[in-house]
């Protein structure tokens, strides 16, 4: 078996490669679509912007090809900005995203603007800053809404690590899994034969590696 | 529910961990990625390496270290000390780090948060301070640079807010009047920043026992605690600090 990583300049993919090696499995890290479409499983990871994002994938194809393998029916696993752009589209960009699943990625409501106090002066500075900060960055739990392949072995409420801004509203039938930050929200989704999650398996230990094995092991 | 960090801040030199006494010099105390394996093993939320090497040849062992580290340990970890360049932040994020900490260099060039976050994401980027107490500072706080030996023109507030807006991820705080002192974090200092900008904070200096944790997560309202000495030295392990956690309400990864 040999598993296709999407290599689209999205962040650092590092971390997906030393889980993959340190499991012992065949990978290809790669941005060629042809390259992936041969490959059994394929890892679509990312972080940063959904709009850059969507702009490389649709220049170089490699959105098509996800898409294709999806329909191929071969195990798919999106991580973090992965899983918000197999949606239909987010509130970061107003490009459409891949539309793999019914749903959008959304801003947590209590985001600020980037250093808004910027403008009052230290003197004056406020302690009524918002209890929650953005982006949602750190160890949080996750609690399976219905029994997964992808859980197995994972106890309910395993805590994984989070870093992002913007969430993900799937249609309800594709909730994976659940995450408290202020709203409960989606923290990954389930639709046939693609997974994907908002938090980084690849750094949350040995559960978060215990996942990526599951995705590995998974049989459709 | 987002639980408390708890972080292990490592110093290396020469690919050794290293412990400083101020102005006495160093004293080795191990292998980092040992160390690092033995921590995560125990449970730690997140490590922070520190190279404290000026040369250029150190520079190279400490990529070394940094890709050994990302090959067993599968946890973020931050890396810092003497990045002065996006070619650097790009070196320690390629050889396997998450994060890269920029202190003095940022200070002196602040475009390097801005870059640095514009090439690879605000999340990678954090701004490392060291603050002293000052009351002729509008927050009472003084940034100092050089390892805490140069003081500058900035106030600690401002700094924090100002580096947010440039594109700082999360903010690890120092607190020179604290550092090395194991009497608790300094908590005047942590929460007026903490709650004053939009991003993590991370405190750091003066943890001792693992009470001091607790203060800073309530008192603070710090978003993760960085603690070296006291796991160091065998004093305390992860196990304990994070039952004590446990013990006051206080959220911590299992």
């Amino acid at each position: 078996m040999t598993v296709g990583v999407v290599d689209y300049h999205a962040g650092n993919l590092r971390s997906v490669e030393t889980a993959l090696r340190f499991l012992g499995v065949d990978f290809v890290l790669s941005e060629d679509p042809e390259t992936l479409l041969k490959t059994d499983r394929l890892i679509f990871p990312g972080d940063g912007n959904a709009g850059a994002a969507m702009k490389v994938l649709g220049a170089t194809g490699l959105g098509e090809a996800i898409r294709t393998f999806y329909a191929s029916g071969r195990p798919v696993f999106g991580i973090c900005l992965g899983c918000q752009i197999v949606l239909e589209g987010s509130e970061e960009t107003p490009a459409a995203c891949l539309g793999i699943v019914a749903g959008r990625a959304k801003l947590f409501p209590f985001a600020r603007a980037r250093g808004d106090r910027k403008s009052e002066s230290a003197a004056v500075a406020t302690t009524t800053a918002p209890a929650l900060k953005v982006p949602h960055m750190g160890w949080n739990s996750v609690h399976p809404v219905r029994s997964d392949p992808l859980f197995s072995g994972i106890p309910d409420n395993a805590s994984f690590y989070f870093v992002h801004s913007y969430y993900t509203e799937p249609a309800a039938e594709h909730v994976l899994c659940t995450t408290d930050y202020g709203i409960t929200f989606p923290s990954g989704l389930r639709k046939d034969n693609l997974w994907a999650v908002q938090f980084h398996p690849e750094k949350s230990g040995e559960h978060g590696i215990r996942m990526v094995r599951n995705f590995l092991e998974v049989r459709i | 529910m987002l639980q408390k960090r708890v972080v292990v801040c490592l110093d290396v030199r020469d690919g050794k961990t290293t412990k400083g006494i101020r102005f006495k010099g160093n004293v080795d105390i191990g292998d980092p990625v040992e160390m690092a394996q033995s921590y995560y093993e125990q449970g730690v939320d997140e490590l922070v390496f520190y190279d404290i090497t000026a040369s250029s040849e150190g520079r190279g062992i400490m990529l070394d270290v940094v890709e050994r580290v990302a090959e067993r340990i599968f946890i973020p970890f931050a890396v810092g000390g003497g990045i002065g360049s996006v070619a650097d932040m790009r070196a320690v994020l390629l050889a396997g780090a998450e994060k890269v900490s920029v202190n003095s260099q940022a200070v002196q060039n602040p475009r390097i948060i801005t870059e640095g976050a514009a090439q690879f994401g605000s999340q990678c980027i954090v701004l490392g301070m060291d603050a002293k107490s000052d009351p002729a500072m509008p927050s009472g706080y003084r940034v100092y640079i050089n390892g805490g030996r140069t003081p500058t023109n900035l106030d600690a507030l401002a700094w924090a807010q100002e580096a947010e807006r440039l594109g700082a991820g999360e903010i690890v705080l120092n607190s020179i009047d604290a550092d090395g002192t194991r009497d608790g974090y300094e908590l005047t200092v942590t929460r007026l920043i903490s709650e004053n900008v939009g991003v993590p904070l991370v405190a750091s200096g003066g943890a001792g026992k693992p009470e001091h944790l607790v203060d800073v997560f309530t008192k603070g309202r710090a978003d993760a605690a960085l603690v070296a000495s006291m796991v160091h030295y065998g004093d305390f392990t992860l196990a304990q600090i994070k039952d004590a956690l446990r013990s006051a309400a206080i959220p911590v990864r299992a």
